[in-house]
């Protein structure tokens, strides 16, 4: 891990949202779920393990504490087991916790990840979930969509901001629980 | 990212503390899996695994089976008993006339200790050994010790005794080493015919009583007598055995503390125990069939992860 986060910050990186831009996302998407979604009654929220699982906490927190929403589930949900490149990504692929003590059948669930790429996560989600039952619906919320990225017709419902960036270009999302800070990088592999 | 140190699961001998590590790390998460709704997963569905039971088994043939079919992978199962074995065909030549037919994976139990470690040596599918004679079972010494983590917290410091009849056991063999690498302390307990004369070169106390090794450990595991393997008498009777060497639940109760009871299947009821003690709350025998499950899937997957994909 050490020499590849040397190298990362050695390279260039751009700001592509800074805490309060991150901030003021959050409240939108909130106010966006809220509007569909009302008092979660019916609805439970999945985070995208390993990196939408901050995301998710996040929502969860200003939908209770800015919104006064009563009550909202949330899970995590691991799609290691689910991929659809194991034996073909050159290294072994090491399997999260999943945490779901719901029922998800007949539920409107919301798909949480940090960073919605070429889709193909999503589409493992989509195949895991169906594990735990049958929703009744499925949406997609994302931080970062990247345009003109998608090797699967994946788009999300919610979307914090869309980016565009080429192939070798990586978006980062760090989260001050994680990483120490809020913030969005674009950087250059 | 951390992966096997190996390409085959031939015994713990070959295997290091690590290794055990990430199996039990990924088996925890087989296990979540396991208990859901609907308890499988899509891992593995371009790869084929051959079980090849040339000796009868039914509890870890049926584990293995459940643990290939919950990764979606394609089984093939073969039994000694109904094959050309008979007819006189070696084992290099029956594995490769079912290797031609694409097969990634052999799970074998054989008769002849050593068996898998020889096939490895002939063939390029990944092997994972399901018993070889008297030599090594790696599965349940790592499903005995995953139960234990489980129960206890952790396996490092824990002591554990192994009673019974240590000279033919295939799982006193694996469980000691596995023990051994996970900080474990480990006694044998039984009668003096049924110890190896080595046993201690392996750093393993040796206690004739019962009572005694009770006295001083956390975990009994409880193996059964078997008798299918015994040439000669290693005991008077099996009645005589009982009393030195059974379990019963006014033993377990006459102890100053609360030990955890295993045994590997299948109980020999009234012999290495009671049915009580089978049957009591510190008995965890069911608990280590269903980690046998997990435990099972975390080796497959993990060793499957080191087949390269080719494109053919």
């Amino acid at each position: 891990m050490t020499p590849e986060q040397d190298s990362e910050t050695s390279m260039s990186q751009k700001v592509l949202l800074n805490a309060t831009e991150i901030n003021i996302a959050l409240h939108r998407l909130s106010c966006q779920l809220i509007e569909n979604h009302d008092t979660f009654e019916n609805t439970v929220l999945i985070g995208i393990q390993p990196r939408g699982i901050f995301l998710a906490e996040r929502l969860k927190d200003v939908l209770q504490k800015e919104y006064k929403i009563k009550k909202v589930q949330l899970g995590y949900l691991d799609i290691t087991f689910y991929r659809d490149d194991f034996r073909r990504s050159g290294k072994p692929l090491e399997a999260n916790t999943t945490k779901i003590d719901f029922i998800v059948e007949d539920k409107k669930v919301v798909f949480i990840d940090d960073v919605l790429y070429t889709g193909r996560s999503i589409r493992s989600a989509l195949t895991a979930i169906q594990s735990f039952g049958r929703p009744l619906e499925i949406e997609l919320l994302t931080l970062i969509d990247r345009r003109f990225s998608r090797h699967l017709p994946i788009q999300p419902d919610y979307r914090g901001r869309q980016v565009d960036a080429i192939n070798y270009e990586k978006v980062k999302v760090c989260w001050k629980e994680n990483d120490g800070e809020d913030a969005v990088y674009l950087i250059e592999k | 990212m951390k992966e096997l140190s190996v390409n085959h699961l031939l015994g713990i001998k070959y295997i290091t503390k690590e290794d055990i590590q990430l199996i039990f790390e990924t088996a925890d998460h087989f296990k979540e899996v396991i208990n859901r709704p609907i308890k499988k997963v899509p891992s593995l569905r371009d790869i084929t695994i051959a079980n090849l039971f040339f000796e009868n088994s039914t509890r870890t043939r049926l584990s293995f089976e459940l643990a290939e079919k919950r990764l979606s992978a394609d089984v093939i199962n073969f039994s000694a008993a109904s094959s050309s074995v008979k007819k006189g065909e070696t084992l290099i030549d029956t594995v490769n006339n079912i290797l031609s037919m694409k097969v990634d994976m052999v799970v074998m139990r054989h008769p002849n200790p050593g068996a898998g470690v020889f096939l490895s040596k002939h063939i390029n599918s990944s092997i994972i050994n399901a018993g070889d004679g008297a030599h090594e079972h790696p599965t349940q010494a790592l499903l005995d010790c995953f139960s234990i983590r489980e129960k206890l917290g952790k396996v490092a410091g824990k002591k554990v005794v192994i009673v019974g009849d240590i000279l033919h056991s295939r799982v006193a063999l694996s469980n000691i080493f596995a023990l051994q690498k996970l900080g474990a302390k480990v006694k044998v307990c039984g009668p003096k015919t049924l110890i190896p004369k080595y046993i201690e070169k392996l750093g393993v106390e040796v206690e004739g009583n019962l009572i005694k090794a009770l006295e001083w450990c956390d975990v009994a595991n409880m193996l059964r007598v078997q008798n299918e393997r015994m040439d000669i008498s290693y005991f008077p009777t099996t009645r005589e055995y009982a009393q030195q060497f059974g379990l019963t639940k006014k033993i377990l109760d006459s102890l100053n503390k609360e030990i955890v009871v295993m045994h590997p299947g299948p109980i020999n009821r009234g012999v290495e125990i009671t049915s009580d003690v089978a049957d009591s709350k510190q008995a965890i025998i069911l608990d280590q069939v269903q980690n046998g499950v997990a435990i099972r899937m975390a080796v497959i997957y993990l060793l499957a992860s080191k087949i390269k994909h080719h494109e053919d």
